[in-house]
Parts: C-alpha cells; sequence; structure tokens
C-alpha cells in the first residue's frame, strides 16, 4: 500500500518542452512511473521523446485520462499552470517550481477551494511511492519499498533521510516532499490523516524546519489522532532570528517558528524527536524494534 | 529585499497615505535651508535598514536650523547600533529631513502574511511605538486583526471596523479608514511582505501621519517589481551575501569557525545544527543548489574563505540529480583554481559525499592534489571537521 501514487498513476509534465521538465519526465518513465504525455502551450502536437505534447492541460487529461501532474513552469507562469491543472480536475498536481511570488500562492488558495485537486509543492521534490511510481526529481535508487512513511518540507534532507532507513534495511511506502514556501498546497497534517489511513505505513518520519507553525499543528494531530511511531527532525535550531535560511518559509520571525518550540511540541505529542539529522534512521530502527 | 524609511514613505505616499514633509540629504549643510522651509525645527533621522534606530541616537530633534545641521553631520556617518545591527553597527549615509509634528496619539498599523489562514493579515493597535511581536505577548487582545481576500483587497467596513475598534470618529476616523486602505493597496500591488506603520500619529488637530514606516518584499516577486528593485541599497548587504546571490548561492554570514558549502536550504541548516552538536559553531549558512554546477561549487568557495573566521570547511552533498563525480570534479577544480590564483585553501577541508556515483566521486578526491578528510556520513563529517578545527588552533 502507498498514499497519493502508485501504480495506478498516470502522468503528465506541465513544461515538458523545457530542459528540467524533459529530464526530469524522462527521470520518472525510466523509474516505472506512467508518464503520459505533458503540456507546453504553443508546442501542442508535437512529440519529444516519445512523449506526445498538448496545448493545454484540459485537452491532455482528455486525451489520457491522467489523474496527475507535475509542474516545471518558470516561476512568473507556475501559479497560472497549477489552476489551469486544477481546472482541468487533475486530481494530484505536484509543483517543483521555487521562486514562485507568494501572493500568487495565496491566490492559488483561493482558487483551489471547493474544486477536487490536490496541490503538493511548490518548492519541493515531489513524492515517490517506492518500485511503483516516482512523481518528482529525487534520485529513485535511494529509496526501497516498505513500512516508513516520511514526509518532509525540504529536499536533499529527505534524501539524507530515506538513505538513512534504506541502510538500515527499512524501505518506505511513500515518501512526500510538502515544499519549502510559506504558502503551500499540502500541509503535514494532510499527509499524516493519509498516513493514518494507510495500513502499510508502520512508522513515520516528519521532517520539519525553522519558520511558521506547521509543526507545532501537526504536533497536536499526532498527539489526537496518531498512534504508530513517528520520529521527527528539525532543521534549524542554529539559524538566527530575523534571516530567510535559503528557502522562502524558513525564517524565525517576532522569536516565533524557532527549532526548540517545534521540538518542544511535537516531543509533547510522544514524537521521538532526534536532535541530530545523523539518528533518524536508527532512531525509526529502534522505535520498530 | 528591504528599503530605507524615506522610499517607504515614498511609495506609501504614491498610494495616498498621508506622510510628514520631507528630505533626504547626504550632505549636513543642506539641513538648514529644510529645516527653514519647515518653520525653524525638524527630526533628523538616520536612514538604515535596521530598526530601532532612535535607541541607539540615530533620530534626534532640532529646534532650529543649525542645530539640525549640527545634528545632521552627528548622525552622518556614523556607526549605528541598534538591536538589530550587531555591535559593529551600520554606516549611516542618508538622513531624513523631516517637519517636526505634535504628537497627540502613537498607534500602529501593519500587514503581512498569516502563514496559517494563507492571506494578508492588517493587524492595529493602540500602542504605537512599541515591537508589534512585544504588544503580542503582553497584551493580545489590544491588537485588531482583519484577514484580507486577496481577490477584494480590504473592504471598506474593515476600514471602517480598524477606525472604530482604534476609539476614533468623524475626521479622524475618515483618515485612518483612508490610510488603511492605502497600505493595503500598497502590500497587495507592491509585492510586500511587510508594511508597517508604526507609530502611526495623530496630532493635535485631529489629523493622522504616517510617521515612521518599513516596507519589506518578497524576493520571488522582484522580477515584476521594477520600481522596487530600484531601491536596493547594496550598502545595507553583506558584501558576501550580495556576491553569493550574483551566483545564484544562498548565503549567509554566521559566527562560527567551520565553513560550510551544502547543496539544499534543509541540508544546510541540518548540516550547522550537527555542527553545533558536536562542539563547534558554524561560520555561515551556504546551499550552492539542488544541481551544485562547477561554476556554484567553485564561487562558494570563494566566498566561503574570504570569511577570515574560517578555520575549517564542511562539504555536505548529497547528490541526487546532480552526480557526485560531477561535484567532486568542481570542488577540485576550485581548489586548484585558487592555487593557481595564488590564494591557496590553507585550511582542511572535510567532504562527505553521498548519492549518485558516489564511489567515482570519493576517486576523484582521492587522486586530488590535496589532501581532503573523506567522511562517511553526516555524524563523521561533523566530528571530522571539529577535530581538524580543534587540531588547527592547537597547532598555531
Amino acid at each position: 500500500m502507498s498514499i497519493l501514487v502508485g501504480e495506478s498513476t498516470r502522468l503528465i509534465v506541465q513544461g515538458i518542452t523545457g530542459r528540467e521538465g524533459l529530464f526530469h519526465a524522462m527521470g520518472c518513465r525510466e523509474y516505472g512511473t506512467d508518464v503520459v504525455g505533458g503540456v507546453t502551450p504553443g508546442k501542442g502536437g508535437s512529440t519529444v521523446e516519445g512523449f506526445p505534447v498538448w496545448n493545454s492541460v484540459e485537452r491532455a487529461r482528455r486525451e489520457t485520462g491522467c489523474n496527475a501532474t507535475l509542474i516545471f513552469v518558470p516561476p512568473p507562469f507556475a501559479a497560472d499552470a497549477i489552476m489551469e491543472a486544477a481546472d482541468a480536475g487533475v486530481e494530484l498536481i505536484v509543483c517543483i517550481t521555487e521562486g514562485i511570488p507568494v501572493q500568487d500562492m495565496v491566490r492559488v488558495k483561493a482558487f483551489l477551494r471547493g474544486r477536487n485537486s490536490r496541490l503538493l509543492g511548490p518548492n519541493c521534490p515531489g513524492l515517490i511511492t517506492p518500485g511503483q511510481a516516482k512523481v518528482g526529481i529525487m534520485p529513485g535508487h535511494i529509496h526501497a519499498p516498505g513500512n516508513v512513511g516520511v514526509i518532509s518540507r525540504s529536499g536533499t534532507l529527505t534524501y539524507e533521510a530515506v538513505w538513512q532507513l534504506t541502510n538500515e534495511g527499512l524501505g518506505q511506502t511513500t515518501c512526500v516532499g510538502i515544499g519549502g514556501d510559506p504558502v503551500n498546497g499540502t500541509s503535514f497534517i494532510d499527509v499524516l490523516e493519509l498516513f493514518a489511513g494507510d495500513e502499510a505505513t508502520e512508522a513515520v518520519v516528519l521532517i520539519g524546519e525553522i519558520g511558521g507553525t506547521a509543526e507545532e499543528e501537526a504536533a497536536t494531530w499526532i498527539g489526537e489522532h496518531l498512534d504508530i511511531p513517528v520520529v521527527g527532525f528539525i532543521a534549524g535550531a542554529t539559524a538566527p532570528p530575523g534571516r530567510r535560511m535559503g528557502h522562502a518559509g524558513a525564517i524565525v520571525a517576532g522569536g516565533k517558528g524557532t527549532a526548540a518550540e517545534k521540538k518542544a511540541a511535537l516531543a509533547a505529542a510522544g514524537v521521538l524527536v532526534v536532535d541530530s539529522p545523523a539518528e533518524m534512521g536508527a532512531r525509526v530502527s529502534a522505535a520498530l524494534g | 529585499m528591504k528599503i530605507h524609511e524615506f522610499q517607504a514613505k515614498g511609495i506609501l505616499r504614491r498610494f495616498g497615505a498621508a506622510v510628514p514633509q520631507g528630505k533626504v540629504i547626504d550632505d549636513a549643510a543642506q539641513a538648514a535651508r529644510i529645516c527653514e522651509d519647515f518653520g525653524g525645527r525638524c527630526v533628523v533621522k538616520a536612514q538604515i535598514h535596521a530598526g530601532g534606530r532612535g535607541k541607539g541616537g540615530g533620530v534626534r530633534v532640532a529646534s532650529n536650523p543649525d542645530e539640525a545641521v549640527r545634528l545632521a553631520d552627528e548622525i552622518l556617518g556614523m556607526q549605528l547600533v541598534t538591536h538589530q545591527t550587531g555591535p559593529e553597527g551600520q554606516r549611516v549615509r542618508q538622513v531624513l529631513i523631516e517637519e517636526a509634528l505634535e504628537i497627540d496619539q502613537e498607534l500602529y498599523l501593519g500587514v503581512t502574511l498569516d502563514r496559517a489562514a494563507e492571506r494578508p493579515l492588517l493587524m492595529a493597535s493602540r500602542s504605537g511605538g512599541m515591537d508589534i511581536e512585544e504588544v503580542a505577548q503582553s497584551d493580545p487582545d489590544a491588537i485588531l486583526r482583519e484577514l484580507i481576500d486577496p481577490l477584494l483587497g480590504v473592504l471598506p467596513f474593515q476600514c471602517r471596523r480598524i477606525a472604530s475598534g482604534l476609539g476614533f470618529e468623524g475626521g479622524t476616523a475618515r483618515q485612518i479608514q483612508s490610510i488603511v486602505a492605502s497600505v493595503v493597496a500598497a502590500y497587495l500591488e507592491t509585492d510586500a511582505s511587510l508594511v508597517e506603520i508604526n507609530p502611526l500619529m495623530v496630532d493635535s488637530k485631529g489629523d493622522v501621519y504616517a510617521l515612521d514606516a518599513k516596507m519589506n518584499f518578497d524576493d520571488n516577486a522582484l522580477f515584476r517589481q521594477r520600481d522596487v528593485v530600484e531601491l536596493r541599497d547594496v550598502h545595507e548587504e553583506n558584501p558576501l551575501e550580495v556576491e553569493a546571490s550574483e551566483h545564484g548561492i544562498s548565503y549567509i554570514k554566521l559566527d562560527g569557525s567551520i565553513g560550510c558549502m551544502v547543496n539544499g536550504a534543509g541540508l544546510a541548516m541540518a548540516t550547522m545544527d550537527i555542527i553545533k552538536l558536536y562542539g563547534a559553531e558554524p561560520a555561515n549558512f551556504l546551499d550552492v543548489g539542488g544541481s551544485a554546477s562547477q561554476e556554484a561549487v567553485a564561487s562558494a568557495f570563494r566566498i566561503i574563505l574570504s570569511d577570515p573566521a574560517v578555520e575549517a570547511v564542511l562539504i555536505n552533498i548529497f547528490g541526487g540529480i546532480a552526480r557526485t563525480d560531477r561535484i567532486a570534479r568542481g570542488v577540485v577544480a576550485a581548489i586548484d583554481e585558487l592555487a593557481a590564483d595564488g590564494t591557496p585553501v590553507g585550511v582542511p577541508v572535510v567532504v562527505r559525499l553521498e548519492g549518485t556515483n558516489v564511489e567515482e566521486g570519493r576517486e576523484v578526491l582521492e587522486r586530488a592534489d590535496f589532501d581532503f578528510l573523506v567522511a562517511d556520513g553526516m555524524a563523521s563529517a561533523a566530528e571530522s571537521a571539529v577535530e581538524a578545527l580543534k587540531n588547527r588552533i592547537a597547532g598555531s
């Protein structure tokens, strides 16, 4: 079992004729994902590397029955690409693009209300169900099928966690990168709810970072609803206040959003918090006995 | 991105907000004439990006033109230290000379993003002049809040609710409603991440002015805010951080002695954290970007090493799509380049590579003309960097 993506995923790539879009469309296909084509306005009717290209998401969906899209559209046009996919009714929208203006995302969130699409990201690595489907830019080979769910606001730090798990002999059900932006589509809680309903997921690794209160909200939810072990790490304990640490959302503002507060909230909810990012895998291993 | 007070006031004036008359100068002699124009009294305000200028002696009232010149002369060129500048302070290059107004009441007005609600949030309070974070701690009920619909902007009834909530009626209430609408419009239309008027003042006649103003902007939106980009003042930024941003690297200077080079922001923060856990302090945050190209790696190296506090370097790369062998070649090339330029790397360099093509990556490091300390895993990398640092300090 798994969440969000798997054998039944039929993926298109928006921005497929761009360098990154094409590279990762091929990477997902190579991993075994059913990539049924892509969209680039103005390039409809052509084919790249065996992928048919359409002018619009609406058309691509009609022709292929795609149920997921992976977006590599540049920041000025990315919000429009997300809303186009939602308008076409694509169930899962994964936006990799980094650098979308916050106000564009605020408008996107308003647009998505009342629609049936789930947005993951932006500014995220995507998600993967090992052995079944990769919808993102992560290196597939570090993953292994198994029973640990992974949720993270980061990219390479997620790879680090996954690699530790795989080295401990622990595979993953699904690894989900929710992205590093202050306004994003899917929250920790959304993903935790899905893991809670997935029988195969026997433990969860939650990787947060400074800024905002998403981890605190997740902690409350975990305390009330989740009875499988959760291992948590929060990046940014050494970050100075008021400075944005690479990710647009990673900032300690007005004394709020510190790693210490987040760790305390998670620990109070029964999460097994590790201070060292090198101990995530080992801690899960110990928790699962 | 941050801008100066006088620039923020310029933007707010364009959106219809009432601000005191003022002129910005970099030559103290000009203060006399301006002060005369304002009726012989004025306020001299240091223009630096950091807050807390008043407490640091950067905001002074002059009661005649001669005094205005003297104060402007004192403030211009000073290293102004505030709680936001750090102990070295920030050099004052410009002062704003403003008309002195009779303050009757000081209020607070601000707009920022409410991350939980995913909408802009308008905040107002009667505790002007205090940090809003302090008010939020000590008396949260004293803050009036209005969430802004991103598609509609602030609505007239919300402006009325703020004015009456602050305790005003009549002409003053109408002026407050108007400035609230201006501030929200400025926030939305300039892609600001923060607009703060603190204090918003009411004078003895009941007229309302933005006495101080602060605006920060969303860096991701600067591509469509060309007027805002022109207001950038690189003197206010750390020169290394400016250079890094030109190479697409995100770099933040910190106070420790282990320089870090990492791909990905989350992993970069985690690397700083683990250095601290092993007993040392990171010298910087540095994310070379997901792809970590050879050029980016080389520039990152130069930037890290140009910080004289750096006594050891820790490179932590998790090659995903970026192949680690290519990154290793970038690191070696950067070291060779620095040596060729007569600035060889003289500090220990610990490298931890993981991910795609890692075997080849490690081979590249072994074959290189430089003694890398190759580590396996984050923990041993941090341990090795801290040990190298201690040996170096003990040896010197």
